[in-house]
């Protein structure tokens, strides 16, 4: 499945989704909801910020663990930053949503993704062994 | 007669503390904060101004550019 088939499935079976977009560590956005392309990048960009600052927060003596998921709860809404291997979706919801279930939803989509059939490289063919043996010829004597 | 007067008391009683319960586990939820889950398992949970402004600043940035 694709970036956008995976956002539009989100939308279809989260009522509670407002927005989303994938993207990668380093800004690359794979798919979003937003129609302007800007917009998705500035997203993606906060997001990363918003994970870089909150993978910060873990005390230095609890040592180090990778990030999995977070959800910033607002008046105005949440948003929900949740990562599966190098791909994050970050998306934004209405006030006091079902966190759990977003949370799965989410993690849902980005799963879909790494299920997509990546297309495969072909194997370059098999190198023919040189004769070692005298050449067999069809000239008769 | 006593009895009753004693059961109603209790009923009462519990009562108060359910509802007093749910609504502070509702103000609770109603707060900003923000729940940061690690690989681990384990769970931060930001309700304090100090540390938790900062990321609530850009969630709200995440939001207005959301729409």
């Amino acid at each position: 499945m694709d970036a956008a088939a995976a956002l539009a499935r989100l939308r279809e079976i989260s009522s509670q989704v407002r927005s989303a977009v994938i993207f990668e560590r380093g800004g690359k956005v794979i798919g979003s909801t937003f129609a302007d392309e800007q917009r998705a990048k500035d997203v993606a960009g906060e997001a990363e910020a918003l994970l870089t600052e909150a993978e910060g927060q873990r005390g230095a003596a609890d040592g180090p663990a990778e990030f999995a998921q977070l959800e910033v709860a607002l008046h105005g809404g949440s948003v929900f930053v949740v990562r599966d291997g190098d791909r994050l979706i970050a998306a934004t919801t209405q006030p006091e949503p079902t966190v759990g279930l977003v949370f799965y939803d989410l993690k849902s989509s980005l799963r879909d993704l790494d299920t997509a059939p990546t297309p495969k490289k072909r194997a370059a063919p098999a190198r023919r062994k040189p004769p070692t043996g005298a050449k067999k010829t069809d000239a008769k004597p | 007669m006593r009895s009753r007067n004693v059961l109603t008391g209790v009923f009462l009683g519990a009562g108060s503390v359910a509802g007093t319960l749910l609504f502070r586990r509702r103000l609770a939820r109603r707060r900003e904060r923000v729940d940061v889950y690690f690989g681990d398992g384990s769970m931060v949970s930001l309700a304090r101004p100090a540390d938790a402004d900062p990321l609530l600043r850009r969630a709200r940035r995440i939001l207005e550019l959301a729409g």
